[in-house]
């Protein structure tokens, strides 16, 4: 299934086609001469720096690797990397980089996102991007807030949050990314946390050899409009009760000690958390990210409360084989070839009924 | 019975005038089929009309494919509601299919039918009023009872209470007789009725002396797979055309000749707008050596030309339908940052959605087409009705100075040309262009010169390959804005360009390095640098046509009203009055000469299928004030109807 990259692994599926850089790689290579305009202290600097320092690990030739972003804070992204890059419109980055990708095999594309960009302005193309499996990694930076029209909720904010355009609280029920994508047949859903360099960058191994589209929910402190929304998941203490970290074959434990487990309730068939005894310790669920039913990655995903934050799972949720719409979108042309032989235009213009007149 | 010659107010061309009393006399041949009389004429016009499921476009294609294999000239206007199946019976539900041809050169598909088939009360009721009378009316008189009479509002039969008395009426029993003739092929009763539009196909190929060879091909390849229905239909269409030579009522056919003198040597075919679009897509990806992407969304009356280039994958085009407008010009222009030649196809509504990132790809000065097949609106409008009224959405329908480049096709077949052109200029100059097709261009048909492949433009182009500036130091690096100084145009460099690397997007960039830049003076460069690039493209002269020189009224038109309006010329000229013709491909930049032209005519006449979308943009740029003739019917021009707009103008 997924492979993972280590220095001098062979090159995953998804990157077969594109071309390796001739000599190694720093991350020095993968900064532009742009100055870093993000307010100090946000969680994308944490981000860029992971991205940065994981790129010279797939040894990719960089002018063959494109970022393409929308709008937002986290749409600034291209312009940092020493990459092509394309800083496009509100919401439509999936839709464009769906465009670059299928024509362009050869290229590894890159979607950096918000929770504003991708699931409310941009939600349908990136529910679609996901359906099709375009060979995309979509990087979807959550701050649970707008940043860049400074501080409107949005739509992954908990219910009741307090901004400016919400004085008496906002009224509606908030996305979770993670099920909204597993709902929209994603064949690689993980999550991670801007703050844990180490989690981060194995996530992003991950969604860089997966074939097809990766959606990668990277939870982000706005340290401007929303500070410490992610606390909960950084504070030692506090995480050992709020995380539950994935792996994939391992019993989905957590808490002090691993005092705490994820069971199947033989009643509905659901998921919840139980104290882990004895007992009931052979039937802590084993995560199973490769399951061909995307069930228990939902209900995993269904275990995190909305507001406190309490029982996130984080890592990968979900990574199966699927078809990828590029390489089927190739493998019709050359079908059309075999089939019909390859194209020409003469025969073409002139039809089948065609009739002569002499001068 | 008597001839279908027209009356002089629908003539269109000199050639019909003069051949007026050849028309009359006609030309009595004894011994044609079944020794029955045939005259000669030198056009006609055929409308079937039937209900939404009677098959009266596939009918009128046939009869179409006949006579452009049999080379007459022709032309084709293809009316249908926007319901798949709208009710039966009902006048909303009428299709119809109006087919002129004839053995000289004509430009539109006639202004009113020398022949009406009529399937039922309703297309009889739907159309009558197109009919001059003297016309020849086929009926299909089983369709004439109680209920589908009441059903359109006839309270009497017209077949008997003579309101058709100045019309030729033929009532044939056309469902019986299909019935009849199928007996042998054990269909059930409604199956056996479905094809009585072929009867009646064949009985107007009897009447016309079509061939028939390719229509009976045509049935037996589309029904492959059931051959008992691909055989009825040919027992149909051969009982129809048998009908014709036995029976009293039809006692006269008629030959129009090829339209031999009207034509240049060369190969020719039948040629649908939206198909000739569509191969001028696939000719221009091949003459620019870029691989076609066609990003796009289904909208009436576009989805042609998506579903079109979706059978040419062979020719290495990738076709991807989004899930929404927006979409499908976003993977366009990604394809286009990739080095696609990138298209997207859609009508107004779709454009509205397609405006930002429309804005966006001028930002990024990448080259992408906008093909708009323009359709009546606002809104939702009448999506299969044609018209001109998504001139200033084009020009203007954006955010900011988005100055984007417009050329329109004047004829189906010209789409071809247009395409290339429209090509040539994203191409060249790095921008979106759009491509202002229409309904009636697309659905529309005429027969078109196929084009000797070494005849077509070489629309090559370079990629940008290394550093294209110095700085100060010495250094040689590469600046994404940095412009041809001649067109304007910015490199395009391409993904996979080693040392290129760069960053483009919507925010204003700085002149050269095309870096962020909230410059003041910079961003009044660039909004200016973006529209002088536009304005600076190379675009031929407008040409005249004045045969006299005498002319003091000009008549200046754009896109697809170039056949009536040239129809209503030849009209105006044949009367021996003076009128000058130019016609409009670009509309963005126009070309160089045009407040010459205009000023050089005492009056301008400017007739459009909008409310004078044009006329605006020549009074904003020149000053002139010219006479706005405007029509948002959803139907075409016709020849008699401008005719008569510019000899009030040249009168006045």
């Amino acid at each position: 299934m997924t492979e993972t990259l280590s220095e001098g692994s062979t090159t995953p599926e998804a990157l077969s086609l594109v071309p390796k850089a001739e000599a190694k790689q720093s991350m020095k290579d993968f900064k532009s001469d742009q100055e870093v305009r993000w307010c100090p202290g946000c969680g994308d600097y944490a981000i860029l720096a992971a991205v940065q320092g994981f790129m010279p690990e797939l040894g990719l030739a960089k002018e063959n690797i494109v970022f393409v972003s929308g709008i937002g804070c986290s749409s600034r992204f291209p312009y940092y990397m020493n990459t092509y890059g394309m800083h496009s419109i509100h919401g439509r980055a999936p839709a464009i980089a769906t465009g670059l990708a299928s024509s362009r095999r050869d290229l590894s594309v890159w979607v950096v996102t918000g929770d504003g960009d991708a699931l409310s302005i941009g939600g349908n193309h990136l529910i679609h991007a996901l359906r099709r499996n375009v060979n995309l990694k979509i990087l979807l930076f959550n701050n649970r807030i707008y940043g860049l029209t400074k501080g409107q909720y949005s739509p992954t904010s908990e219910v009741g949050k307090i901004t400016k355009s919400t004085p008496m609280g906002s009224l509606d029920a908030p996305f979770n990314p993670v099920s909204l994508a597993i709902g929209a047949e994603a064949s690689f859903v993980a999550r991670t946390v801007d703050s844990d360099r180490k989690h981060l960058t194995s996530v992003l191994r991950e969604a860089a050899a997966h074939p097809g589209t990766a959606l990668v929910e990277i939870y982000q402190n706005c340290n401007i409009f929303n500070d410490g929304a992610f606390e909960v998941l950084k504070d030692k203490q506090q995480a050992e009760e709020a995380v539950i970290r994935l792996e994939h074959g391992q019993p989905i434990r957590f808490g002090a000690d691993g005092a705490k487990g994820v069971v199947r309730d033989p009643a509905t068939g659901d998921l919840k958390v139980v104290e882990v005894t004895p007992e009931n310790e052979a039937s802590i669920l084993v995560h199973d990210a490769h399951a061909a039913s995307p069930t228990t990655a939902f209900a995993l995903s269904r275990l995190a409360d909305p507001d406190t934050l309490h029982h996130t799972p984080i890592g990968v949720l979900r990574s199966v084989d699927r078809p990828v719409y590029d390489d089927q979108m190739s493998d019709q042309l050359e079908a059309a070839v075999v089939q019909n032989g390859k194209g020409d235009l003469a025969t073409l213009l002139a039809g089948n009924d065609t009739w002569t007149v002499v001068g | 019975m008597t001839s279908q010659v027209s009356s002089p107010a629908e003539q269109a061309e000199p050639a019909e005038q003069q051949s007026e009393s050849q028309n009359l006399t006609g030309q009595r041949k004894p011994g044609g089929p079944g020794d029955k009389e045939v005259r000669r004429l030198d056009r006609v016009i055929i409308r079937f009309a039937g209900d939404s499921g009677d098959g009266m476009q596939l009918t009128g294609d046939r009869f179409t494919s006949e006579t452009a294999t049999f080379g007459n000239d022709l032309s084709t206007l293809p009316n249908f509601p926007a319901e798949i199946r709208a009710p039966a019976g009902t006048l909303p539900g009428v299709s119809s299919f109006q087919l002129h041809f004839a053995d000289h050169d004509i430009l539109t598909p006639g202004d009113a039918p020398n022949v009406l088939v009529a399937m039922n009360p309703a297309a009889l009721k739907a159309n009558l009023a197109d009919v001059p009378r003297g016309s020849e009316i086929i009926i299909n008189t089983d369709e004439f009872t109680k209920r589908p009479m009441a059903k359109v509002g006839y309270e009497t039969s017209p077949l008997e209470d003579g309101s058709l008395e100045a019309y030729n009426v033929h009532p044939v029993p056309l469902t019986t007789l299909t019935i009849e003739a199928l007996k042998e092929f054990g269909l059930s009763r409604k199956e056996a009725e479905r094809s009585k539009n072929m009867f009646a196909l064949g009985l107007l190929s009897w009447m016309y002396h079509r061939p028939t060879e390719g229509t009976e091909s045509f049935l037996r390849k589309k029904f492959a797979k059931k051959p008992q229905i691909a055989e009825a239909n040919v027992a149909a269409y051969r009982a129809g055309w048998n009908f014709g030579e036995t029976t009293e009522d039809f006692a006269v056919s008629y030959e129009v000749g090829p339209a031999t003198a009207a034509f240049p040597a060369g190969t020719y075919r039948n040629i649908s707008g939206n198909l000739a679009l569509a191969y001028g897509l696939i000719a221009a990806s091949r003459q620019a050596d870029l691989p076609l992407y066609l990003g796009s969304y289904p909208i009436t009356p576009a989805s042609d030309i998506l579903h079109e280039l979706s059978r040419h994958k062979n020719f290495g085009v990738r076709t991807f339908q989004a899930e929404d407008e927006i979409a499908g010009i976003g993977a366009a222009l990604g394809a286009a940052f990739g080095g696609s030649l990138a298209v997207t196809t859609t009508s107004g509504p779709g454009v509205a959605l397609k405006s930002e990132t429309i804005g966006l790809a001028v930002s990024l000065e990448l080259p992408l087409l906008v093909v708009d097949i323009q359709r009546g609106g606002p809104s939702t409008g009448l999506p299969t009705k044609t018209e001109q009224a998504d001139l200033l959405q084009a020009m203007y329908g954006r955010n900011g100075e988005a100055p984007v480049p417009i050329v329109a096709p004047k004829t189906p077949a010209d789409c071809f040309d247009a395409a290339l052109d429209a090509a040539r200029i994203a191409l060249t100059y790095r921008t979106p262009v759009f491509l202002l097709s229409d309904g009636y261009l697309a659905n529309g048909s005429e027969p078109w010169r196929v084009p000797d492949i070494g005849e077509l433009p070489d629309l090559r182009v370079r990629f940008a390959h290394g550093p294209n500036h110095e700085l100060a130091d010495g250094t040689e690096v590469f600046w994404p804005y940095k412009r041809d100084p001649e067109t304007l145009a910015r490199p395009w460099a391409v993904p996979g360009t080693p040392g290129l690397e760069h960053r483009i997007g919507g925010i204003e960039k700085q002149d050269g390095t095309g870096n962020i830049s909230y410059d003041p003076a910079n961003h009044d460069f660039m909004v200016r640098t973006r529209q002088a690039k536009v304005d600076g493209i190379a675009v031929p002269d407008l040409t005249v046509d004045d045969p006299t020189g005498e002319a003091d009224t000009l008549v200046l038109g754009w896109g697809s009203t170039y056949g009536p309006i040239t129809a209503a010329v030849r009209r105006v000229r044949g009367e021996g009055r003076a009128v000058a013709q130019a016609h409009l491909r670009h509309l963005n930049p126009f070309p160089a000469n045009l407040g010459e032209v205009l000023k050089r005519y005492d009056k301008v006449v400017v007739p459009e299928m909008n409310l004078g979308q044009l006329a605006t943009l020549l009074r904003a740029r020149f000053l002139i004030e010219t006479r706005s003739y405007t029509q948002v019917s959803g139907m075409p021009f016709k020849a008699e109807q401008l005719a008569d707009v510019f000899k009030e103008a040249i009168n006045d």
